[in-house]
């Protein structure tokens, strides 16, 4: 019997785990995948959202204003990059300037601190690479940038460091009520808890509509990106929004903090909810429309593709709280843009409604802090010297592209809830996220996992379940033989 | 502070190229040479070679991949030229100060005299095309795959489809056909193969594999696991044709289309580079735009045969060492020239100071692309020939290659047949100018293309 069972490990399931261990409460959480965060946490804008978009008194505008607030201090807690570039939305013809005013009072009405209006020239010093049209810019100082996989590895392994219960592998089917609270059904057997936090992401509605009156029904909402080769680092330095449509922001340009160029997304609803693919369509409009903003967008410097699916709602503002005729059962569902943004809101909200609701005591075991990450690609000279003086594997580097040393894929295997597949080594340590995509250290990578965990090379997947990298050991009796064997 | 150590010439990369830049520059007196090799062994892609068709001009036999690098190998070790392997280089400044990390000797600079660029080449990956569709497992590079096969001894699919007619992935496709995997069709987006005629001809033809010209793969499906591509037929555009969709199931996409010279160490040095080779922009004696570093084999450009690449690193070999030599001897150098390319991606870096002459600048005129070297001293044109290197914009059939010196027709020569897939040499001689002095400009261009 657990207080709290928390369906879906994305970045709000995360954060609400690890919010939740400040008090006493014995906590579990379900992912269906065989990581953290491989759903909408992973495919998203990386953007930390200044507020002045979403509609004044919804619960998004409050929740973003305050996620943005909290960022800071979390980055700082759990080692995840993190940085304040400022955001600017940019009008690029007089008769957009009305909307961009509309953004300036939604801002001021939903309390986003420091935003100025620049003026065309301003704007050119600021950001020489944009496009000469842009005529006017609001320019939110408090609009960052983060890596979002890094952030739900780090809710996660710090939650888990706290001592809460990762189930991974783990789909939830059902959740009923029972006679103390609920059953929460898998896959994997039966898990019950006096509270359930649906933070299930694009099935969020599903999990509702099994015990919720307030029947809800998710729209996945596709979006595609290019990025940018990191040679074009510098290129913008804030986040680049142009004025917001009837279906969401826009493409957006902006630096990463790993110093590429993110440019997208698109905004398609879709059937399928894991329909991930990317269209040529879209692709092709992300390309077009970021081209108004960066005119010498540079199609040889793109190095990858991908679309992420958004959980959108027909209401359009994020659900937070006890379901309607559901006591116990708290929802973060709806969460799309800015929900990476308004995480940690989330999580402080329902946390703090979750605690209350079951008399929990504080927790003065809480540890905030990850164990840092020592990343080669950020140290000085001095400091990788002392580096590889101290631990040799940090002098052989696996991923020359983002320059990943061998050291730092060990590490993040070893971690708690570390990687057990080669995207799993990716999203902790950027290893295959470069130019080359992968091309040179992907054996390498297979080989290292292989060996940590003690498994064959066979055995090792891209993403878990049947996505296996290799198929067969050479010298063996081809299968015909095999199966005459 | 970390000590640099001081080396005549510092060769970045023990692949071929690297490998016949050190023998050269011993043979031409270098005093010390050090070779610096990311992998554990020496030899570079050619290890996962393991196919013949390799050493036909160099050693007049035809060999493996391993075993022509073997042979350098062995006259690296006869000669005594040291080389450090399971070394990145992570910096080379514009004064030649390198800086590189080892498990063994942890963080190292040196001071080198002169620096032989020697990194080779990347795969373009999916990412870059745009190709859209899942991201399932089962999508490599061909090198990746080959890699896999060839040195680890696994196999990374059963059943293959693969994208772009380059030669690894012409290679492959009679290499996994031999490890008893199932090649479905190779698709090439253009016309006609970027590979060599004979890999078509022995690695597809031979396997009744069939190669589909003017076609593209339109979609990737799979949630896992690869489990097919939808293949299409491409208009004179290079658009998708609505209605010619294929099906093909697969567990394996491999990718072979283009190879991407690997210079963000070189762009880190202030190396000028060439939008159309990719690779730097270089004098005759194969200097780049940053005094004391040359460049030869696939970082300079992408070479279809390994024996080209040993003949020209050699002579960037033989040059860093008289460039090292003279260095040290503070000897002044010939400078290389401030005019710029047309089309530099990357952003001006400071000419070498006080050129004595201007060079000559060699540029691509139609139906020709990618022409090395970019420049060519005055003096060396009239000294000797010079070999210019490049590939033609599409297949061409009896064609002429006409060589102008500032606007003047000054040598043609009939070519039956030229294909991007096999790069075009072109000797210019001291004689072809005897009308026209000075020469400021060179243009190679194709009739009839």
């Amino acid at each position: 019997m657990y207080d709290i069972v928390i369906i879906g490990g994305g970045v709000i399931g995360c954060a609400v785990a690890r919010e939740l261990k400040r008090w006493r409460l014995k906590v579990v959480l379900c992912e269906r995948s065989d990581d953290v965060g491989t759903g909408t946490s992973k495919a998203n804008s990386a953007i930390i959202h200044p507020g002045h978009s979403a509609k004044p008194g919804t619960v998004m505008a409050r929740l973003n204003v305050l996620g943005n607030q909290l960022y800071d201090q979390l980055c700082q807690e759990l080692d995840v990059p993190f940085q304040r570039c400022g955001s600017l939305t940019v009008a690029f013809a007089k008769d957009e300037l009305p909307a961009l005013e509309s953004v300036y009072q939604d801002g001021l009405a939903n309390g986003v601190p420091d935003m100025r209006r620049l003026d065309r020239d301003e704007l050119r010093q600021r950001e020489p690479n944009l496009n000469p049209e842009a005529m006017a810019a609001l320019f939110a100082p408090t609009g960052a940038i983060v890596c979002p996989y890094e952030l739900t590895a780090g809710l996660a392994e710090n939650a888990a460091a706290n001592g809460v219960d990762f189930r991974l592998n783990t789909t939830v089917t059902q959740v009923k009520r029972n006679a103390r609270g609920w059953t929460v059904c898998t896959d994997q057997g039966n898990l019950d808890g006096a509270v359930v936090v649906n933070a299930a992401g694009l099935y969020a509605d599903v999990f509702n509509n099994q015990v919720s009156s307030d029947l809800m029904r998710i729209i996945p909402r596709r979006g595609e990106y290019w990025m940018i080769d990191k040679s074009y680092a510098g290129a913008f330095r804030s986040t680049v929004f142009q004025l917001p449509g009837k279906m969401g922001k826009g493409v957006l340009v902006s630096p990463t903090v790993d110093g590429t160029i993110i440019v997208g997304p698109t905004a398609e609803d879709i059937n399928d909810r894991d329909d991930r693919a990317t269209t040529r369509t879209g692709l092709e409009h992300v390309y077009q429309a970021a081209s108004r903003i960066w005119p010498a967008l540079p199609r040889k410097a793109l190095i990858t593709t991908f679309a992420g699916n958004r959980a959108h709602l027909a209401r359009h503002d994020f659900v937070v709280g006890e379901a309607p005729g559901a006591p116990g059962f708290f929802n973060a569902a709806g969460i799309e843009s800015p929900g990476l943004t308004a995480a940690p809101a989330i999580a402080r909200e329902l946390a703090a409604a979750i605690a209350s609701r079951l008399h929990a005591t504080g927790n003065a075991e809480f540890q905030p802090r990850r164990q840092p990450v020592r990343r080669f690609r950020t140290m000085t000279m001095a400091e990788r010297a002392a580096a590889i003086a101290e631990n040799s594997a940090f002098g052989r580097i696996v991923c020359r592209c983002e320059q990943v040393t061998e050291a730092e894929i060990r590490d993040c295997i070893h971690r708690p809830l570390g990687a057990r597949s080669v995207d799993g080594v990716k999203r902790r340590t950027r290893a295959g996220m470069g130019r080359c995509q992968g091309g040179f250290c992907l054996p390498r990578v297979v080989a290292i996992l292989s060996e940590e965990l003690g498994v064959s090379p066979l055995q090792i997947t891209k993403s878990g379940g049947n996505s296996t990298i290799l198929i067969k050991k050479l010298g063996e009796l081809s299968w015909e033989r095999q199966a005459e064997a | 502070m970390i000590a640099s150590t001081p080396i005549d010439v510092l060769i970045i990369g023990g692949g071929p190229a690297g490998l016949a830049a050190a023998l050269a520059a011993k043979a031409a007196g270098a005093a010390d040479i050090l070779i610096l090799e990311r992998e554990r062994e020496l030899g570079g892609i050619l290890r996962q070679c393991i196919h013949t068709g390799f050493g036909l001009h160099v050693f007049k036999e035809e060999l493996t991949g391993p075993e022509y690098a073997a042979r350098y190998v062995a006259k690296i070790n006869a000669q005594g030229i040291p080389a450090q392997c399971d070394t990145t280089v992570i910096d080379i400044t514009r004064d030649r100060l390198v800086t590189c990390v080892s498990a063994a000797h942890g963080l190292e600079q040196f001071q080198a005299g002169a620096i032989v660029l020697a990194m080779g080449c990347r795969e373009r990956p999916r990412g870059s095309l745009g190709i859209p569709g899942a991201r399932s497992a089962g999508i490599y590079s061909a090198g990746t795959a080959q890699r896999f096969v060839n040195l680890d001894g696994y196999l990374p699919g059963r059943q293959f489809v693969i994208l772009g007619s380059g030669d690894i992935g012409l290679i492959m496709a009679r290499r996994l056909t031999f490890a008893g995997a199932k090649v479905e069709a190779v698709v090439e987006l253009m016309p006609y193969s970027s590979g060599l005629k004979r890999n078509i001809v022995q690695c597809l033809d031979d396997f009744a594999i069939p190669l589909l010209l003017s076609h593209t793969v339109t979609a990737i499906h799979g949630p896992e696991r690869l489990t097919g591509v939808t293949v299409s037929k491409v208009d004179a555009d290079l658009h998708p044709i609505p209605g010619t969709e294929r099906h093909f199931p697969c567990d394996t996409l491999l990718l072979s289309v283009g190879l991407i010279p690997e210079n963000e160490l070189s762009r880190g040095a202030g190396v000028d580079l060439d939008a159309a080779t990719g690779g730097p922009v270089v004098d005759d004696r194969l200097q780049t735009s940053v005094p004391g570093v040359f460049a030869c084999g696939n970082v300079l450009h992408v070479h279809d045969l390994v024996d080209h690449v040993s003949e020209e690193a050699a002579e960037a070999g033989r040059q860093a060492a008289l460039a090292a030599a003279s260095r040290r001897q503070a000897i002044p150098l010939p400078q290389p020239e401030p005019p710029k390319p047309m089309a530099s991606p990357m952003p001006a870096a400071a000419a070498g100071a006080g050129a004595a002459e201007a060079a000559i600048v060699v540029r691509a005129g139609d139906g020709v692309r990618g022409i090395v070297p970019q420049r060519i001293s005055p003096a060396a044109l009239t000294a000797a020939p010079v070999k210019l290197m490049f590939r033609p914009t599409g297949v061409h059939k009896n064609a002429v290659l006409v060589l102008e010196a500032d606007g003047v027709p000054v040598h043609r020569v009939k070519k039956r047949v030229l294909s991007p897939g096999e790069m075009v040499e072109l000797t210019i001689k001291p004689d072809f100018f005897a009308a026209v002095k000075p020469v400021r400009e060179l243009i190679v261009r194709c009739e009839n293309a």
